[in-house]
């Protein structure tokens, strides 16, 4: 049978060729100033509302906890997917990296267990490289069974292994020991000083540098440097712009030599360790030991935090922010910081509007002027958001982001089909 | 032997080497781990008692009209991985309605049945709308949709539901005794009692066979499913097919919470079963996506999940061993497939050969 081909985004619109398009680029320092901007806006935002918890360190730490797992499925999907594999099987992988994290990490030590993780979710990896590079299983229907396949192994196994451990059960692992974490403590006594003396802008720069500089995992380090070796290594290298030449063409790419069973069985691997790592930082820093359902659907979201970050590191690494800043302000005081966020929803949508509308294009200006002033009527209406809406908010943004964004996205062309070694001809 | 009996040995072997692959595979994990083969074979494919035939039959309907939720749209090449959200909103909705009884008897089961459906279109429609006026994919949106449902249907849960005597789940107000679906007796003990909403789903997939099969629906969501591009040069409108096939697999979704409603539960609470839209994923890829290959598809899950239930404290080995078994018969029914498709189009060639060659040979002792 054959299920979609364009499974995870779906080319719209006219295609615009490189050489020819007039769309201004966005320069490379942009990248850096990113951060610095949405600084700025929370603080101005923290200002009129009042909500004191948008970026206290509190919140900055446990939201690079929470976005670390969100990027580092997502660096997964970015390495099969770049190689032209769709990987839907990340949740499956990243099930069985908590798993290995538990079982090694409890017997043989906290970097065991990080190796084990990786390991673990390789072989998903292998699996899903089987399966869909070897067998040419439809790569959708790969990634559900290996989803199944791993819920049910993990299970199994943990019911095997764990229960009869000392704090150990056939839903949890016993205590795993802790990821060493850097700490330089007078730096973050001096931050934290400034922190608590509220001025304006300051005060949030340095509780940024404060929680990077306290009970910093280095797990944490670990995960950013990937990030950044991904990104040198396919697109800085022969080996990468092979692998890449996989994803957008395997045909020419076979005609010119490259071994292309070869380059996406290495990148789809790559993809499991990496969804397996991102199972580890759960269950070793998130939290301290396995537990049963921690993943909570989180390859989905790598997932869509990849196709927001349009199959790029950098974008990846924003999208994955986001999520991980939006859960945890639901976790934290979620109420009214969200409820805070609900006010820059809808000054952020009017300016939207107002550009959309200036650039020509007035239904689509005006369709978000009206929803950015129902945001901003609610925002007066009410005084906290409930706890389930807070839940909601990633999801929502994911799906609003995804709704006005996804004709600029550009996936690898080649994307999720199936290739026969010698289709070149 | 006639080429009929070939095929149709080929179809059947396929799903066979699937499924002995499938057992395979399973024994060498529990081999591995150092739990009794035998012992776990024993209990699954022991001969289920007339208990446990009630259970396999209810839960395979309601794994049944999940699968036909999700094959609707494979028919159409769309993922619709949100059949979990779909089926959690929907039976909400018909929980509240049935609960709050506005009509008398079965008119009220029926305006609360055809509310799921409606609301199931509904929250599949978001998916099909933005796939086909904004090209996001159905695939990220629809698992986007789950998880909003999951907090949306218990933020309204909390404000609709009444407390459970003597226990701290929460439900919605209990189904009126006269729109409560009766169970059909198939024996004479207890529990012996199938849901009579079986019937239903039973004609789900009539009703899903003639429509995709006998009409020109069916034909332009099929052609659109192999070839947009011929599709649209037929003058089919994807959008709309896009947009039409996601509401009927969503109504179909709205369905799958409907015999635990009006069977069992007669409320929708905090712990109303969830996970089965992912079930019907594998469910459809193992029927292909054809009613009766679903069903059983539906029967053969239904069948294993009830009977790797005493597996923990007969022989001491986790019934999840049998979700390993499940994954790994869809990733082996695709594989052998396409292994036996190949091996029959090999067998076509080697018969077309043999004829020629002997069509040949006559030509020459006649010349």
């Amino acid at each position: 049978m054959s299920v979609p081909a364009t499974a995870t985004g779906v080319p719209t619109g006219p295609e615009t060729s490189p050489g020819t398009s007039t769309k201004r680029r966005i320069p490379r320092w942009a990248w850096f100033a990113v951060l610095p901007v949405v600084l700025l806006l929370l603080a101005v935002l923290e200002l009129v509302t009042g909500a004191g918890d948008l970026t206290s360190s509190g919140t900055v730490r446990a939201t690079l906890i929470a976005t670390m797992p969100i990027m580092l499925a997502g660096l997964g999907g970015l390495w099969s997917e770049r190689a032209g594999v769709v990987n839907i099987g990340l949740e499956g992988m990243m099930i069985l990296g908590t798993f290995g994290a538990g079982y090694f990490g409890y017997h043989y030590g906290a970097w065991a267990g990080v190796l084990g993780a990786f390991a673990l979710g390789a072989v998903g990896g292998l699996l899903h490289a089987v399966a869909t590079v070897l067998f040419g299983v439809d790569h959708i229907i790969s990634g559900v069974a290996i989803n199944i396949i791993a819920l049910g192994a993990v299970q199994y196994l943990a019911s095997l292994t764990f229960a009869g451990l000392p704090g150990g059960g056939s839903t949890q692992s016993p205590k795993i020991p802790d990821v060493p974490s850097l700490t330089i403590g007078p730096l973050s006594d001096f931050l934290g000083d400034i922190e608590q003396d509220d001025w304006f802008f300051v005060s949030q720069v340095a509780s940024v540098l404060r929680a990077l500089v306290t009970n910093l995992s280095f797990l944490v380090i670990i995960s950013l440097l990937l990030l950044v070796l991904t990104w040198y290594v396919l697109w800085r290298t022969s080996f990468g712009l092979r692998l890449r030449s996989c994803g957008e063409s395997p045909a020419a790419a076979e005609s010119l030599g490259v071994d292309v069973i070869r380059y996406k069985f290495i990148a789809v691997l790559m993809s499991g360790g990496l969804a397996g790592l991102a199972g580890g930082f759960l269950a070793m820093v998130a939290s301290s030991n396995y537990r049963d359902g921690q993943t909570g659907g989180r390859g989905y979201i790598g997932l869509a935090a990849m196709i927001f970050g349009n199959w790029r590191p950098g974008g990846l690494l924003m999208g994955s922010g986001l999520f991980g800043y939006t859960e945890t302000l639901g976790l934290r005081q979620g109420g009214t910081s969200v409820h805070a966020l609900l006010l820059a929803v809808a000054v952020l949508g009017l300016v939207l509007a107002v550009l959309q509308a200036r650039r020509g294009q007035v239904r689509a200006g005006v369709l978000i002027a009206v929803g950015a002033v129902v945001v901003g009527v609610v925002y007066f209406l009410i005084d906290e958001v409930p706890g389930d809406f807070t839940r909601m908010t990633p999801y929502v943004i994911t799906l609003l982001v995804l709704a006005f964004a996804s004709q600029r996205l550009r996936m690898p062309a080649a994307d999720g089909q199936v290739y026969r070694r010698g289709s070149a001809g | 032997m006639t080429p009929r009996m070939t095929k149709l040995l080929l179809g059947l072997s396929a799903p066979v080497l699937a499924l002995v692959a499938a057992f395979a595979i399973t024994s060498l994990v529990l081999l591995i781990a150092g739990d009794p083969v035998g012992g776990v074979w024993g209990e699954i494919l022991s001969v289920p008692e007339g208990r446990n035939i009630a259970n396999i039959v209810n839960s395979a309907s309601v794994l049944y009209l999940s699968g036909i939720a999700v094959a609707i749209g494979f028919r159409m090449n769309l993922f619709n991985i949100g059949v979990d959200g779909q089926y959690r909103v929907a039976a909400f909705t018909a929980a509240v309605v049935a609960g709050e009884a506005w009509l008398p008897g079965y008119l009220n089961t029926v305006l609360a049945i055809v509310c799921a459906m409606a609301v199931g279109a509904l929250w599949a429609g978001i998916a099909g709308v933005l796939r086909a006026t904004r090209g996001v994919s159905e695939v990220i949106s629809t698992i986007m949709l789950n998880f909003i449902a999951t907090s949306l249907v218990a933020f309204l849960l909390r404000k609709a539901a009444v407390r459970e005597e003597g226990s701290n789940n929460i439900g919605t107000k209990e189904v009126p005794e006269g729109s409560r679906i009766p169970g059909i007796s198939i024996g004479d003990g207890p529990g012996q009692e199938i849901y009579g909403f079986v019937i239903v789903a039973i004609l789900v997939g009539v009703l899903y066979w003639f429509l995709l099969g006998s009409t020109r629906f069916g034909f332009d969501l099929r052609a659109t499913g192999r070839s947009t591009t011929a599709a649209v040069a037929s003058g089919i409108s994807v959008t709309k097919m896009v947009v039409a096939a996601m509401l009927l697999s969503g109504a179909v979704a709205g369905l799958v919470g409907m015999p635990l409603l009006f069977g069992e539960s007669y409320t929708y609470g905090s712990t109303f079963q969830s996970g089965l839209g992912f079930a019907g994923i594998a469910i459809a890829l193992l029927g292909r996506n054809h009613p009766i290959g679903v069903a059983i598809g539906a029967l053969l899950f239904a069948f294993l999940n009830e009977q790797s239930n005493p597996l923990q404290i007969l022989v001491g080995v986790s019934p999840d061993i049998v979700a390993i078994t499940q994954g790994v018969i869809v990733l082996t029914v695709v594989v052998s497939y396409e292994l036996v498709r190949r091996y029959g189009v090999r067998l076509e060639q080697q018969s077309v050969a043999r004829a020629l060659e002997s069509e040949r040979k006559r030509e020459e002792v006649t010349a």
